[in-house]
């Protein structure tokens, strides 16, 4: 009931690979996303299948294997994804949110190095900058970095991590200069999981993506080679919001992908479900329910695309269509589920049905990668500079 | 191995239509016919184990590429169509003639085919073929290996199976018991874009001025019409088992019957 999306504006290209993930989403991880939820546990049968059928490659240049996808082809997948599992959806988003700084600022030697892994799905990445302290307020991180010789001495503990315990390599954010200004203190280095002194030492239990492992990870004098530092030193935090620039669409996406998986849920139950001798969809409360849920759906997607083409022609204001996209989409995901459970009545509120667990994964998209109070300052900042 | 599948491309079963003139509408969403996508699986683990090429041979209607686009993206090597207006109404003597007369004009080792497609279930043209050819015809398989110069067939049997060997080249046709087919990879679908589909007419494979297609059709349709409608019929999909359950038990409630 979706085939007819925005067919116009995107290339043969764009619609195969979304008409493709849609049906191995349909397919394949539809019949696994209410026992991941109920389980919490990582869906490493579904990496492996990401991987195979080479979805994980998507963001990768593809002289390292990857397919070189653009930014909205990614999206395109990681929505199709995430309308029948947000979790697994996040195991893309994820992937290249890890990758990003990598990408934008990776040697050619460190990305022959770390990229072919990434691209082929054996590995997982991880994106380390928030701390226990350090949240919305990124730039005060306190994970340090000391340069000892040819190396890099990491020490601090770092909170929210995405597939952290996962992943066998994690970008971390630390600072290797604390006197310097804010903006400067900062520096981004490639961890591999397996070096001594890195731990997990907390998984989360959380409300929603509850199969997305949520990691708090500690670091004891882990050393880190010079050579996986990525950028100069104190590039750190600038690298930052540039990955963060390119990466929210991911999450803006995964908010479609939901808001859309509970519209399908809605609009096919309230088709069944007969009160009062009829479907409840010929009932025209319920019917408006559900033009403005698909309402809401369609203009976030569109928002979307049309972000990932500016970001991908370089916008100069690429940051503040990023904020645009996950503030709209985020919106739009809590509020379409919301209202996906009303649709089911009570039927809605039981997990034998999927949109309860939709609408608990709808409200992370309004928190992470920068929670939508923050979406607004990058907006309103991006407003005012160009007032100037 | 150099193996040719053939595909035939169906409509959705579940979704056919009969068009106007009483023919099945073959332009709705096509697919690949079931058990053709097995065989095609058999084919490409037959070539990822021991090397060759897949070539796909179907005859549709000109428009009706998008299976064999799907097909190549699975790893076919590539694609042969024969399409021509005069094959409208073709009936299945038709069929093996064409598909024979294109098989002549390809090199292969072995022709694998499906045991018998959605939409028609004659089940009659890759015996119609190897009779044509005068290849062996080795039938129901649902397992096909390699042997010296030979394939090898677990024929499916109604006392378990029987085990056939054949020189090549020879004819197969398989059942789903070959093994689920697989997905398009990403790279795969990319990649099938630039994969040929050589499009052939009639004249192309030597069946110009033969009595083959619809105006020489051996059987002639008389009447076609859908099942008669069973009443007020609710067909209960889209939705996840725990709410297609519940959707039944409504049903069941509102008239009493529990």
């Amino acid at each position: 009931m979706t085939a007819a999306h925005a067919l116009g504006r995107l290339t043969d290209d764009q619609r195969a690979i979304r008409d493709a993930v849609r049906t191995l989403a349909r397919e394949r991880v539809a019949p696994r996303a209410a026992e991941i939820d109920r389980t919490a546990e990582f869906p490493e049968d579904l990496r492996v299948l990401l991987a195979e059928q080479g979805i994980l490659g998507l963001p990768f240049p593809e002289r390292f294997g990857g397919l070189g996808a653009d930014l909205l082809t990614v999206c395109l997948a990681i929505e199709a994804l995430s309308a029948a599992c947000a979790t697994t959806g996040l195991i893309l988003a994820v992937q290249e949110l890890g990758s990003l700084p990598l990408l934008l600022a990776g040697t050619e030697e460190q990305l022959a190095r770390f990229v072919p892994g990434l691209a082929s799905g054996s590995d997982l990445i991880a994106f380390a900058l928030t701390e226990a302290d350090a949240g919305s307020d990124a730039a005060a991180v306190r994970t340090r970095a000391v340069r000892d010789g040819e190396t890099y001495l990491l020490t601090g503990e770092k909170r929210f991590i995405s597939q952290g315990s996962v992943a066998s390599l994690v970008t971390v954010f630390a600072v290797t200069d604390p006197d310097a200004d804010r903006y400067g203190r900062i520096s981004a280095f490639v961890l591999e999981t397996g070096s001594p002194g890195f731990s997990v030492t907390r998984l989360e239990h959380k409300m929603g993506i509850r199969g997305s492992p949520t990691a708090e990870l500690a670091f004891d004098e882990v050393r880190v080679p010079a050579a996986n530092r990525l950028g100069a030193e104190g590039d750190g935090f600038r690298l930052a919001m540039r990955t963060l620039d390119r990466s929210r669409p991911g999450i803006a996406a995964q908010a479609v992908g939901i808001a859309q998986g509970a519209l399908d849920a809605a609009a096919a139950y309230a088709g069944q479900r007969r009160q009062f001798g009829k479907a409840i969809g010929e009932f025209q409360l319920v019917q408006g329910m559900l033009a403005d849920m698909d309402a809401r759906t369609e203009a976030a997607r569109q928002l979307l695309y049309t972000a990932c083409e500016e970001i991908e022609r370089g916008a100069p204001d690429a940051g503040r269509w990023s904020a645009l996209c996950k503030l709209v989409a985020g919106d739009a995901a809590m509020a379409v589920t919301t209202d996906a459970v009303q649709v089911l009545g009570g039927y809605g509120y039981l997990e034998d049905f999927p949109v309860e667990r939709m609408m608990r994964d709808a409200k992370i998209t309004q928190l992470y990668e920068g929670t939508q109070q923050i979406q607004r300052l990058v907006i309103a900042r991006a407003l005012l500079a160009s007032e100037r | 191995m150099r193996i040719v599948v053939l595909l035939k491309p169906v409509p959705d079963p579940g979704e056919e239509r009969l068009g106007a003139d009483g023919r099945l509408d073959r332009s709705v969403s096509p697919v690949i016919n079931g058990n053709d996508e097995y065989v095609l699986e058999a084919a490409l683990k037959l070539v990822e184990a021991g090397g060759g090429e897949i070539t796909l041979l179907s005859m549709a209607p000109a428009g009706v590429t998008d299976p064999i686009r799907k097909a190549l993206a699975m790893g076919a090597t590539r694609a042969v169509l024969v399409s021509d207006p005069a094959l409208a109404g073709a009936c299945t003597w038709t069929t093996v003639q064409v598909l024979a007369a294109a098989l002549r004009t390809l090199e292969f080792d072995l022709v694998v085919a499906g045991i018998d497609t959605s939409d028609g279930g004659g089940g009659v043209v890759a015996a119609g073929i190897a009779t044509l050819l005068e290849l062996p015809y080795l039938s129901n398989a649902r397992r096909i290996e390699p042997f010296e110069g030979g394939v090898r067939v677990e024929r499916l049997s109604p006392a378990g199976h029987d085990l056939l060997e054949a020189s090549l080249p020879a004819i197969v046709s398989g059942t789903q018991l070959l093994g689920e087919p697989r997905y398009p990879s990403l790279r795969g679908i990319m990649g099938a874009r630039s994969k040929e589909i050589a499009v052939r007419t009639l004249a192309d494979i030597g069946l110009a001025d033969r009595p083959v297609g619809g105006a020489h059709a051996t059987t002639a349709m008389l009447d076609a019409r859908p099942p008669a409608s069973r009443g007020s019929t609710r067909v209960v999909r889209d939705l996840e088992p725990a709410a297609a359950a519940a959707a039944i038990v409504d049903f069941l409630v509102e008239r009493r019957a529990l």
